[in-house]
């Protein structure tokens, strides 16, 4: 029954995060829990693939650029007035430009995945990690977006007449979209569609064997994966009103896999402690020391040696919403 | 005489310098057992993933159910209702007994792009799972265990209830008594035994026992070749295949 109460708790604390942050006068909290929330998204959408899927895609954060570079374009766009290929016309509205990175994030990951799906193993985390620096670069080179200084977004998109400017809003919305993405995400993994997904980090050869052809089973969710990045890089270009080549980095892509392995693989959970765990770990030890990094990585293996199955193992049974 | 459901002609197959499989010609005809059998290294198994589409062959066809199937998939070939158990058991060892059942009943019920509904509340896989379990045998108590829980006993009973799921109309079993005790050699021999006339089976086996209990035909596989073909009696009989494999055998 305890077990039980664990989620509208967590979910309850997670929505006053604001009104202590105020009451406590640190309202520099509620950036750190909006970008621990924005991460999160981005991890479980890799999670999906990693954890459930056993594919190892080290370039996940290349869904996650380009869903920041689809909002800060189609302000770029708005902004000066001319259209996106002398076609598409700029905006500075989340309900255009929110599906829009979906589209764009889905598309690539259709594209890339295509490819990269044929291979595995080492294979395919090096293929997977080369598209991912492929488009790292080619927003480098991309001058008229900045190139590699990025691209500055001077207003926040309009969303039902809310403020995004403001943070406490701008952290609701990304824990609503947390809460959904993870709904959503709940009922796939529990799908008949899930459960071929667990069946291929198993064994592709017993999928074979039940007659189950895995590749469009393996593309479909690594499509899934690659829109649920892009939604948190959107929601990241709306925090941060800057998006850069930084954002689909390699090492973003290796931070995103620390958050699944430390958090919890193939759980649901699992990836929302790992980016608090991260992001929150980076935010205290970066303002105690320069050489943060330094202590982090100490911490980082301890908690791998004692959390083996990562930071969820040490909760209740029933919180790790974990299948079997 | 009714078609072959399965005819392998002329098959070769070699891996660097080793024959593995020498102009095989070998059909199972429906409703029969047809016994594969040789000494270690004859190329039994090799001739099992020719079959079922993980080694693709040097030249030759495979015919099944009057279809050549030779540039199929495994998981086209199985499909189109071929079933095979593995000599080293493959199954889902994460997953429950029943699921790994279910996961088999869904996979025959066609495409698996449903993202909505729980799975595992889903009437329609789990029914046929236990039957399927049923029948092979596998108490109600051991169907929530996971199935890397399982005895190795069960776990070869489980992977038959899978082969089972879609009907197939063949099974490969590579090896089902291998690593089994004599009471459960015994089962598993009943449960075949309860299979037969009903799904033709290739059986690839090196207890004889449960070869001669079972088949209907026997093959000699020597080096990839096929040395004898014929009933069980002509076969224990033969004294080319005493020479070549029984003998060595009994010794």
């Amino acid at each position: 029954m305890r077990d039980r109460l664990l989620l509208p708790l967590l979910l309850a604390v997670a929505v006053a995060v604001p009104w202590v942050a105020e009451a406590f006068g640190t309202p520099a909290t509620v950036g750190l829990a909006t970008r621990i929330a924005i991460y999160a998204i981005a991890a479980a959408s890799l999670n999906l693939v990693l954890g459930f899927g056993g594919l190892v895609s080290f370039g996940h954060a290349a869904y996650f650029g380009l869903g920041g570079y689809t909002v800060g374009i189609l302000w770029e766009h708005f902004r000066l007035g001319e259209p996106f290929l002398g076609i598409i016309p700029g905006s500075a509205d989340l309900l255009v430009t929110f599906p829009s990175a979906l589209l764009v994030g889905g598309l690539a990951a259709a594209a890339i995945g295509a490819l990269s799906l044929r291979t595995s193993g080492v294979q395919f985390i090096m293929i997977t990690l080369a598209f991912a620096q492929m488009v790292y670069f080619l927003f480098v080179s991309l001058a008229v977006y900045g190139g590699d200084d990025g691209l500055m977004i001077r207003r926040t998109n309009a969303f039902l007449g809310l403020n995004l400017r403001d943070p406490a809003t701008m952290y609701w919305l990304s824990l609503g979209v947390l809460v959904v993405w993870l709904w959503l995400l709940g009922r796939i993994v529990r799908s008949r569609f899930g459960r071929v997904v667990e069946g291929v980090r198993q064994s592709e050869r017993r999928m074979a064997a039940i007659g189950i052809s895995t590749y469009p089973y393996k593309l479909a969710a690594f499509t899934i994966s690659g829109m649920g990045c892009a939604a948190a890089g959107a929601l990241w270009a709306n925090y941060a009103r800057f998006v850069s080549p930084d954002m689909m980095h390699w090492t973003k892509s290796g931070e995103l896999m620390i958050m699944v392995i430390l958090g919890g693989m193939g759980t649901l959970l699992g990836p929302v402690l790992g980016s608090a765990a991260l992001v929150g770990l980076e935010y205290l030890l970066s303002g105690l020391t320069e050489h943060w990094q330094f202590v982090l990585g100490p911490i980082l293996v301890l908690i791998v040696l004692f959390a083996r199955k990562g930071l969820i193992s040490l909760l209740p049974a029933r919180g790790r919403l974990r299948h079997g | 005489m009714a078609e072959p459901v399965l005819a392998l002609q002329g098959l070769h197959k070699r891996f660097g310098g080793v024959v593995a499989t020498d102009d095989l010609n070998l059909e199972v005809r429906p409703g029969e057992i047809h016994a594969l059998i040789g000494p270690n290294g004859a190329g039994k198994t090799t001739v099992i993933g020719q079959i079922c589409g993980e080694i693709t062959p040097d030249s030759g066809r495979i015919l099944f159910a009057g279809a050549d199937i030779t540039a199929l998939s495994f998981a086209e070939r199985v499909r189109r209702g071929l079933a095979r158990t593995f000599q080293i058991v493959q199954l889902l060892d994460d997953d429950t007994t029943l699921e790994n059942v279910a996961l088999a009943v869904q996979a025959a019920q066609g495409h698996s792009f449903r993202f909505w509904t729980d799975a595992r509340l889903d009437r329609r896989r789990t029914d046929r799972a236990r039957a399927l379990l049923g029948e092979v045998g596998l108490p109600q108590e051991r169907w929530r265990v996971r199935a890397s829980d399982l005895s190795h006993g069960e776990r070869k009973q489980l992977e038959l209830a899978i082969a089972l799921a879609r009907n197939p109309k063949l099974l490969l079993l590579d090896e089902p008594m291998a690593g089994l005790g004599a009471a459960e050699s015994l089962r598993m021999t009943e449960v075949l035994r309860g299979l037969k006339g009903r799904i033709p089976m290739l059986l690839v086996e090196h207890d004889m026992d449960a070869v001669f209990a079972l088949a209907d035909r026997v093959s000699v596989l020597v080096s990839g070749r096929c040395i004898a073909s014929g009933l069980p009696e002509a076969i224990r009989a033969d004294p080319v295949v005493r020479e070549a494999y029984l003998a060595e055998e009994e010794a």
